[in-house]
């Protein structure tokens, strides 16, 4: 560090009662570090019980199960990071494919029509989510604790009135199925092992937000409307722009989970959705994301969707009752905040004197 | 981009940069500000002294574009302005620096140092950030201030409160402000740390910066001040400059003035003289 080697020749009386760190705090102080033990010690722990976790088709099972969490979570994280919190995505996940079915389908139209009219639906919902909070000043909780049970009862009723029944009409036969099908659900196969393109859409959106967080200005906006809304707002940052962006950008992602859920299966049950919020939540908080904002990364909510998709999987693997996924989970989240914390103390504990 | 003072002309030392004529503020029906006459000039310390809830924040916050005012005329550089944003504020080159709210504690040094300003190459959702220039800005400017951090990555939060303040100072200084506005600077520091930031505005000024120090301390006021305000229930009750107001005058006016006197009247009419009303009283009349 040639950094702190100009520092103390230049003050060393600044300089001499400052302690300098290793590079285990340094390594300590990251957001992502947590969850990275936890993901090794469970990979682990599955690898030694179920033989077929084992095998390389496996892993990759394992990968797409975290890709569909993993892609709204990206959003949901960086929204955390911004000092919100979305509970309705859950639930616009299946607004989104329910819309683009029914409409499409009820007009006889090309798949391409409704696909585009649910993304302006998501987005709108997504607006109106952000806008209300930073409107009203009600915390992000309740607003979007009213959205989702709007949208619950929506995504029913709207789809009983249609189709007389809580499921869309099969979608298979339609114009544009085939294109929407392969860019939402294409599975590759690579040898024997079956690659579905979520997991790389998975990859290309972490990536960009990874950009977006650390490399652009919009990102540096993000930790500081997080951390502090009202020191950012006096520098000049457009705390509102930026928070309902956030909420847009969880409901653009929640949009292509929802295409990705409508053209791989061809038929949506209405009810489906609900809890999934959580599941987003609980992997930005397990990996290492602030639950009051300003604090995590990228990297973190990837591990942290991925440890969700090794437990649910692994406990299928080990043979196991799969009903015990949900407490396991609730361990995990439960451990994660308390490494969080022990974490977070570690890292903003380095004044000295 | 490394010239710190690149916006600030020293040759116009003593022009007007912000003038304020009968300027008031009312919230519904309360009247915080009345009647306020300010100027800022550049290259002075514009002291704004007052109790709390005397009216010091609200005129800030006109200054520095958190309220608009509803009476009255603000000239900032030659034009009738009412600001809608910090970012108008901003614009005009006024910067301000606010005791609680100055920085992200959780985010890094040089982050917090480019906050709203950031440097970017490239078109704009994706430009990137010139991180490396950032950091060595950051940096040097604050080297240049004094403030050697240990590591430009490390959380703002670790910095000490006067440290802290110091980043804000930077910050403002850099981006080329006309008029820095200090809200309690001071406040919650210790006598160390508060000649710290006091130098800084010293600085500030010298570089021909107008400054506005908003301030409850008559002797931080008094070691960097040209001009002095004391603000009372939103109105001005003294209005004056270095060489018309002694110290002992400002202390007085701050710590009560003929108030104190009249108190110390009445806490003698209720009945014996205590030792610290006694004090008071011997106190007002020697002044």
């Amino acid at each position: 560090m040639n950094q702190s080697d100009k520092t103390s020749s230049a003050a060393p009386s600044e300089a001499s009662n400052r302690v300098k760190l290793g590079w285990s705090n340094r390594l300590l102080a990251r957001p992502e570090i947590g969850a990275l033990v936890a993901a090794i010690v469970i990979y682990i722990f599955f690898f030694a019980l179920a033989p077929s976790f084992r095998e390389a088709p496996a892993f990759f099972t394992v990968l797409y199960q975290a890709s569909t969490i993993g892609i709204v979570a990206v959003g949901v994280g960086m929204l955390m990071i911004g000092g919100e919190f979305d509970l309705s995505a859950g639930v616009l996940v299946t607004s989104a494919g329910l819309t683009s079915a029914m409409f499409s389908y009820q007009l006889g139209i090309n798949l391409w029509v409704g696909t585009a009219l649910s993304l302006v639906l998501a987005l709108g919902i997504g607006f109106l989510n952000g806008y209300l909070v930073m409107r009203t000043g009600i915390p992000s909780f309740l607003i979007t604790l009213g959205t989702f049970f709007v949208l619950q009862g929506a995504n029913l009723g709207v789809t009983k009135l249609v189709t007389g029944s809580v499921s869309s009409p099969n979608i298979n036969q339609m114009d544009g199925y085939d294109s929407l099908n392969w860019l939402f659900a294409h599975t590759f196969q690579i040898g024997d092992v079956q690659l579905n393109i979520t997991v790389l859409w998975w990859l290309a959106f972490a990536v960009l937000s990874a950009y977006i967080l650390q490399r652009t200005k919009i990102g540096n906006w993000i930790y500081a409307v997080g951390g502090n809304a009202a020191s950012a707002r006096a520098v000049g940052v457009p705390v509102t722009r930026v928070k309902i962006g956030l909420f847009m950008t969880v409901a653009f992602l929640g949009w292509f989970t929802g295409m990705h859920n409508l053209y791989n299966f061809n038929v949506l049950q209405a009810g489906n959705g609900v809890g999934n919020e959580f599941l987003y939540i609980i992997a930005a908080v397990v990996g290492g994301t602030l639950l009051t904002g300003g604090y995590g990364n990228t990297l973190g909510v990837a591990i942290g969707a991925f440890i969700f998709g090794m437990t649910s999987l692994g406990i299928v693997y080990a043979g196991w009752d799969p009903n015990w996924f949900k407490a396991f989970l609730g361990v995990m989240l439960l451990l994660a905040v308390v490494v969080n914390l022990y974490v977070k103390k570690l890292s903003t504990a380095r004044k000295v004197g | 981009m490394t010239d710190t003072m690149h916006s600030a002309d020293p040759s116009r030392k003593g022009s007007t940069l912000i003038q304020m004529t009968d300027v008031g503020k009312s919230y519904g029906a309360i009247r915080a500000l009345k009647g306020i006459n300010l100027k800022v000039n550049a290259g002075e310390v514009t002291c704004v002294l007052g109790d709390n809830g005397a009216g010091k924040s609200t005129l800030i916050k006109i200054m520095a574009g958190l309220h608009d005012h509803n009476e009255g005329t603000m000239i900032v550089n030659g034009d009738e302005v009412t600001f809608s944003s910090p970012r108008d504020a901003l614009a005009a080159g006024i910067a301000t620096v606010y005791q609680d709210l100055a920085v992200v504690g959780l985010m890094e040094t040089w982050r917090n140092f480019f906050l709203g300003s950031e440097l970017v190459r490239g078109r704009f959702p994706l430009a990137s950030m010139q991180i490396k220039d950032m950091k060595a800005i950051a940096d040097e400017e604050l080297r240049k201030m004094g403030v050697v951090v240990k590591d430009i990555d490390q959380p703002i939060g670790t910095l000490s409160g006067g440290q802290r303040q110091c980043v804000a100072i930077a910050r403002a200084v850099y981006f080329g402000a006309k008029v820095l506005i200090l809200d309690e600077p001071t406040a919650a520091l210790g006598v160390k740390q508060s000649g710290v930031v006091l130098k800084y505005v010293a600085a500030a000024r010298d570089a021909g910066l107008g400054v506005v120090f908003i301030t409850h301390n008559p002797h931080h006021a008094y070691l960097v001040g040209d001009h002095f305000v004391i603000l009372k229930l939103g109105q001005a009750v003294l209005d004056e400059s270095r060489d018309e107001v002694t110290l002992d005058e400002l202390t007085r006016q701050m710590a009560g003035g003929d108030e104190l006197t009249e108190l110390s009247h009445e806490l003698k009419e209720l009945g014996g003289m205590t030792a610290a009303v006694r004090t008071l009283e011997a106190d007002s009349k020697r002044r």
